[in-house]
């Protein structure tokens, strides 16, 4: 027997599916998270899903460790060796502030300020030698580093992604010194100009280096103990895996992983039900998460920040967060509006609802009182609902509104949901598609809720439900290819380019990924390489991306890829002006063996009828008047169902609501095909 | 026509669907524009505004905050100059003195219609990196007339019907040095305004005219029923604050800006009257950016009240002609925008602290210390012109130490990164970094100012700074003390330089190897340095913010330097904190008698003595 097994760790559940292709038996479990040590939670996850340790086959995880340890400060100790008058740039930043308005608002460096060093050394933008490295300073630096009780150490000089030699040397005379493994080089981690945000990419994996070594480390003892000595893979928010000995040394690659499985899975789901261009929807507690597939491909980005003044420009899929929940409160401006989010009730004391002593309205308590989620068995709570409680509370809301309660709740959902869908549609168009393209993919606890009600807002014609849609995460993680990144900037007119520089810059990323690859054993079915070129016009700062096709690939190609996209994105033709190149990208990615989703869901599936599946009538708050509206039970639904709207589709893990209308199909795999009402 | 029913759910999905429109907005002008200025620093902002008055009825958020009140000037002057705009009509301004701010800032106003009728208007403002006159860029420190600032232009139709004015273009174009790239930019502006029309036209398809129109109405209305709670929070009263820029460039002395706020009930008044008259140099403010700023204030203390029309109501800025805030043709205004409207916030700032001490940071470093180095490029054969302007410290507030290398409080713009610079011009960096020691004292310290020296590399190059704060710090708050000023310094071949004006001159020619150093201000601190918690200030040591001597000047913290590190000497340091005055404890440095001192009731006078440096 084998088991494919995925854990993801979140804020608040860990979530782990298993999958025996023989047999094709899944197993899912649910834990509470475990803060302190998330190698706890883990290993509960696996206990829950009843597994014989031994029989696992093929482990993947997605942890949060490092997004954690790096929002809330609690990395290691960090040292930062660069180059002379270069030693705040960490600090400095870009000249920002963490809002627009009001000046408030402090910032404290992963490294800080005592423990980074300057040397002497330059390189310029040519990538040519002004000053030569000076080696004893190196050795002093480190000694001295060490001595303070640093743990990891960031090598990060001016220009080095044109130039890697200065950084190399300081890291091997480091690495003699150090008698640690934590040695980053910050042109390793990001071949890309932009001295802050290069260092600031380099110094995360510098801060988390430590911690997810020593995560892997015992999670791998607590595994052998019960059996296992199969490596573990860790996912990357780049959306592909990688070995546990990747992590321990591009430990950044972990940091927002867990969204990003959400959405792998996303794709492979949609993917097999034939829809190529997706919007992932991911509502939780205290965020709504959105990604892009576009032709069967999740949209990657390579220009984000995990918090203000922290760059991480290492490429991740792209997903835009925004502060609404189920726990997001309800409250009335000093200008009498309806305002909902992004403060959130959280877990403690958590909405109305939850009776664990919230006392202000949540998104959660508005679908409660709107008959949209059960009030006697909400899956955070063991009681039932205080439901006068709720109702007066709601009242409260609506009072200053001139609403009653039922519709000063209908006003939270509505007001949340335009939240939601204004945050979809700025990433669809920002990306220049029209959201009408797509289907729209509803997962996390809350996303079901909601699903329907941002898909009609955005005129998106069909949202899927999938299966399992509070365990997306997990099961992205056991469907996830290999993957790795390399970037390299150029920045040279186009006009200046020799075609054999350019190839020979795409030809070492592969041959480094294709290295990596076989250094790490993960069994692949092939091997997909794919070239981009960041590009802009000379004067400009925005880049665009354009892919290149190694085989037919000439220099001249770059001008007119630019101008299409130009054209494309802008309806600008810009041809007038010289074209530059910025950056070489590559990825190289391991195709993993396809896992056969219907063969699961057969095998797990029970058969019966609709009316089976048709548990209870209850009255939900539809369109300003309450309605009779059935409610079904996901796990009874026979595959090749077909209903119609108004209904709630209860399951474990969450509620879908179908609004009056809309048609539902079960599809093969599982998976609610609503079509929605225009 | 049937009055239409607010409903209230509609009310907050409407606002949000406004604001969307108009980001979006600035999102297709940022990704589209061809300059740096517009794009990576945000220099731009889009709006929506009443089809009769021209009142701004939604502003995005993600717009540059100066731009906040200036536009709906511009739509207003587009209006009077042509009442009968039809669909596809265009008009293009950039006149500082009919709401505009500087020459570089140019708007287009167009009227949008919706089934043949006009709805609203849809403006928006980019800042162009050169608009021609005598110095590359338009900052010129000498200039007396706006004729050497550039090329002004009052409301001109742009575009008749849909149909371009090529004539016009070409006449502007040929009148600034790189016009491809302008022509970039015009288009980004124009396709920020054809997003609008499309996204407008699909909220109106949904709702109606008449009803979004109502809607729109309302938002005003709650706005301005929101600025009016505010101000009734804010007690009744006279509040006076002075605060000087340096100088105009070119006559030595110090232009004060000095307000009386007026508070009574729920209305507000600005009056800058009694501040200095129009000034030779450029640091003339127009009265668009002068309003404009007082808001950009306002929305730093109260961040959640939305931009539109309903704010303006209750607030009143009297800025009459006669003083530099209110400039007429034919005066120089290029440092309007970053440096006049900078000391505007800090007066704004200074009055509003006696009024809600617990709600308002000390000035921030005040000038963003714009510096430009052209020359021509041997190696590449052809001319440059680098320009940079610089972060500084925050005031520290209430809640804690102000932030360091911040952006201006009237910008969102973020800096070139130093490797970019180094890779398009023949210059080198020395270094780039922190100031230790600049931020003023306080119980909570204000942030560091920056410094950068920067070395040219090949060929002849000649250099220019617009800055401030260079002879008045930025000022502490409730006994906290002000900020280290900015500097400015050359080093041209073995002597160095020092601008007389400190922060401002132009034509300095540099050689090969030669260089400048820039350094801005620190923030002002936040209550009495005695109260700072040793804790912190042992920190501050470690880190080398300061030295150990000031800790013990400046905070009355005596360390000792142990084997691991400072530690706080607790018996010295009660002894330090409890003898000497606090007055003693800034000896060291002469006393600055700072510019603006809070006072309730009366304003004290500005000094005009030069700070010893």
């Amino acid at each position: 027997m084998t088991q494919q097994v995925g854990v993801d760790i979140g804020g608040t559940f860990t979530d782990s599916i298993s999958i025996d292709p023989a047999t094709n038996k899944v197993r899912l479990g649910k834990v509470p998270t475990t803060p302190q040590n998330q190698a706890f939670g883990f290993i509960n996850a696996l206990n829950a899903m009843a597994l014989h340790l031994p029989d696992i086959s093929w482990l993947v995880h997605g942890t949060t460790v490092g997004t954690n340890a790096t929002l809330e400060r609690k990395g290691a100790k960090v040292g930062m060796i660069t180059t002379r008058g270069f030693r705040d740039i960490l600090e400095l930043g870009r000249r920002d502030r963490p809002q627009l308005y009001g000046l408030y608002g402090e910032f404290r460096p992963l490294v800080q300020r005592e423990h980074r060093i300057e040397v002497s050394g330059r390189i310029d933008g040519e990538g040519k030698e002004l000053e030569p490295l000076d080696e004893e300073e190196i050795e002093r630096a480190v000694l001295t580093l060490k001595k303070k009780g640093v743990e990891s150490l960031l090598i990060g000089f001016m220009h080095s992604y044109a130039n890697r030699r200065h950084e190399d040397r300081a890291a091997r005379i480091a690495r003699r010194l150090w008698g640690a493994p934590y040695v980053t080089t910050s042109a390793d981690i990001l071949g890309e100009f932009r001295e802050f945000e290069r260092f600031g990419t380099g110094a995360v994996n510098a801060y988390i280096q430590p911690l997810i070594h020593r995560y892997v480390m015992r999670l791998r003892e607590e595994l052998s103990k019960g059996g296992v000595n199969r490596d573990i893979a860790i996912m990357q928010a780049n959306g592909g895996i990688m070995a546990s000995a990747t992590a321990c040394q591009r430990s950044v690659g972990t940091v927002l992983s867990g969204p990003a499985a959400g959405v792998i899975a996303a794709n492979y789901i949609a993917r097999m039900g034939g829809f190529r261009n997706v919007v992932t929807c991911d509502m939780g507690g205290t965020s709504f998460d959105v990604g892009m597939i576009v032709d069967g491909k999740p949209v990657v980005t390579s220009d984000r920040d995990l918090a203000f003044h922290i760059p991480l420009r290492i490429p991740l899929i792209d997903i835009h967060t925004i502060g609404a929940g189920g726990g997001s409160i309800a409250r009335v401006d000093e200008a009498g509006i309806l305002k909902v989010g992004p403060e959130s009730a959280g877990a403690v004391p958590g909405p109305i609802a939850y009776g664990r002593g919230g006392e202000r309205p949540t998104v959660t308590d508005a679908n409660v009182m709107l008959g949209r989620l059960a009030s006697d068995k909400l899956l955070a709570v063991d009681g039932p609902v205080d439901k006068d409680k709720l109702t007066r509370a709601m009242g409260n809301l609506g009072k200053p509104l001139g609403l009653g309660a039922p519709d000063a709740a209908a006003g939270v959902l509505r007001v949340i949901n335009d939240a939601m869908a204004s945050a979809t549609r700025l990433v669809t168009l920002q990306r220049g598609h029209d959201p009408r393209e797509f289907a729209l993919f509803a997962f996390g606890g809350a996303g079901p809720l909601h699903g329907v009600a941002i898909a009609r807002d955005l005129g998106i014609p069909t949202v899927i439900v999938p299966y399992v849609p509070g365990i997306t995460c997990a099961l992205g993680c056991i469907v996830a290819d290999v993957r790795h990144d390399f970037v390299q900037t150029i920045g040279r007119p186009v006009a200046d380019l020799v075609q054999e520089d350019v190839t020979a810059v795409l030809d070492r990323h592969r041959a480094q990924g294709e290295s990596v690859l076989a250094s790490e054993q993960t069994p692949v079915d092939r091997v997909e390489i794919e070239h981009e070129a960041d590009m802009q016009y000379e004067g400009q700062t925005y880049t665009l991306r354009v892919k290149l096709d190694r085989a037919t690939f000439r220099v001249e190609q770059l001008k007119t890829a630019l101008r299409d996209a130009y054209i494309k994105r802008f309806g600008i033709d810009l041809t007038r002006f010289r074209a530059r190149l910025i950056n070489l990208r590559t990825a190289v990615i391991g195709i993993r063996p396809e896992l056969d989703l219907k063969q699961i869901i057969a095998a797990t599936h029970r058969p019966g009828s609709l009316k089976h599946a048709r548990i209870a009538t209850r009255q939900v708050w539809f369109d300003g008047k309450w309605v009779d509206t059935p409610v079904y039970d996901r796990d009874l639904i026979p595959i090749g169902s077909k209903f119609e709207g108004p209904a709630i589709v209860n399951q474990m893990d969450s509620t879908t609501v179908v609004e009056p209308g809309n048609r539902v199909s079960v599809d093969e795999y599982g998976n609610l095909i609503i079509r929605i009402k225009q | 026509m049937k009055p239409i029913n607010i409903d209230p759910a509609t009310l907050a999905v409407m606002q949000n669907a406004l604001r969307q429109i108009v980001d979006e907005m600035d999102l297709a002008l940022e990704k589209a524009a061809f300059n740096p200025v517009m794009s990576e620093a945000r220099d731009r902002a889009n709006g929506i505004y009443h089809p009769v008055t021209g009142d701004v009825m939604a502003q995005g958020d993600t717009g540059l905050p100066i731009f906040i009140g200036v536009m709906q000037f511009a739509v207003k002057s587009s209006v009077a100059a042509f009442p009968d705009l039809g669909p596809g009509d265009v008009v293009i301004l950039n006149d500082p003195y009919c709401g505009g701010t500087h020459l570089m800032d140019v708007k287009l106003v167009r009227p949008f219609y919706y089934k043949g009728k006009r709805f609203a208007f849809l403006a928006n403002c980019g800042h162009w990196t050169d608009i021609g006159g005598a110095v590359p860029g338009g900052f010129g420190v000498r200039a007396t007339e706006i004729f050497a600032e550039g090329v002004r232009i009052p409301p001109m139709l742009l575009a008749k019907g849909g149909v371009m004015r090529d004539d016009l273009l070409d006449l502007l174009f040929a009148n600034m040095r790189v016009p491809e790239e302008r022509m970039g930019d015009l288009k980004a502006q124009v396709a920020a305004l054809n997003v609008g029309e499309e996204r407008l036209t699909a909220l109106l398809d949904k709702y109606g005219f008449e009803t979004v129109h109502a809607y729109m109405q309302e938002l005003t209305v709650r706005s301005e029923k929101q600025m009016r709670a505010y101000v009734r929070g804010i007690r009744d009263g006279k509040y006076s604050f002075d605060t000087c820029l340096d100088s105009d460039g070119i006559v030595l002395e110090p232009i004060r800006v000095a307000l009386d706020m007026h508070v009574k009930g729920e209305e507000i008044t600005f009056d800058f009257s009694r501040s200095s008259p129009p000034v030779r140099g450029p640091l003339n403010g127009t009265l668009s950016a002068t309003v404009a700023a007082v808001f950009v204030a306002l929305k730093h203390i109260f961040p959640e009240v939305p931009v539109n029309a309903g704010i303006f109501r209750p607030v009143k800025v009297v800025a009459p002609e006669t003083i530099f805030l209110n400039a007429q043709h034919p005066k120089a205004v290029s440092g309007s925008s970053a440096e006049v409207s900078l000391r505007v916030v800090d007066a704004v700032f200074g009055a509003m602290a006696q009024a809600l001490p617990d709600r308002v940071p000390a000035a921030c470093f005040g000038s963003v210390a714009n510096f430009t180095i052209s020359g021509f490029d041997p190696k590449r054969n052809k001319p440059y012109i680098m320009f940079r302007f610089s972060g500084g410290g925050y005031g520290g507030h209430p809640r804690g130490d102000g932030l360091s290398n911040g952006s201006a409080p009237i910008s969102a713009a973020r800096t070139s990164p130093v490797e970019v610079l180094e890779q398009l011009y023949p210059i080198t960096f020395d270094s780039y970094r922190l100031r230790p020691g600049s931020g003023g004292p306080g119980e909570h310290r204000g942030g560091m100012g920056m410094e950068f020296q920067v070395r040219i590399r090949r060929g002849e190059a000649l250099s220019s700074v617009l800055g401030d704060r260079g002879r008045f710090p930025p000022y502490g708050l409730h006994e906290g003390k002000n900020g280290q000023l900015a500097e400015v310094e050359y080093a041209i071949g073995h002597r160095r330089y020092r601008p007389e004006h400190v922060t401002k001159d132009e034509g300095i020619v540099l050689r090969q190897g030669d260089t400048a150093r820039v350094a801005t201000a620190g923030g002002g601190g936040w209550g009495n340095p005695y109260r700072r918690d040793p804790a912190a200030v042992v920190a501050d040591v470690e880190r080398g913010y300061i030295t150990s001597a000031q800790a013990r000047a400046q905070y009355g913290v005596v360390l000792l330097k142990t084997k691991g590190g400072y530690v706080v000497d607790e018996a010295q340091t009660a002894k330090a904190r409890a003898t000497l005055k606090l007055a003693g404890a800034s000896r060291k440095k002469p006393a600055q008698r700072d510019a603006g001192k809070p006072s309730r009731q009366s304003a004290k006078r500005p000094a005009n003595r030069r700070t010893m440096r």
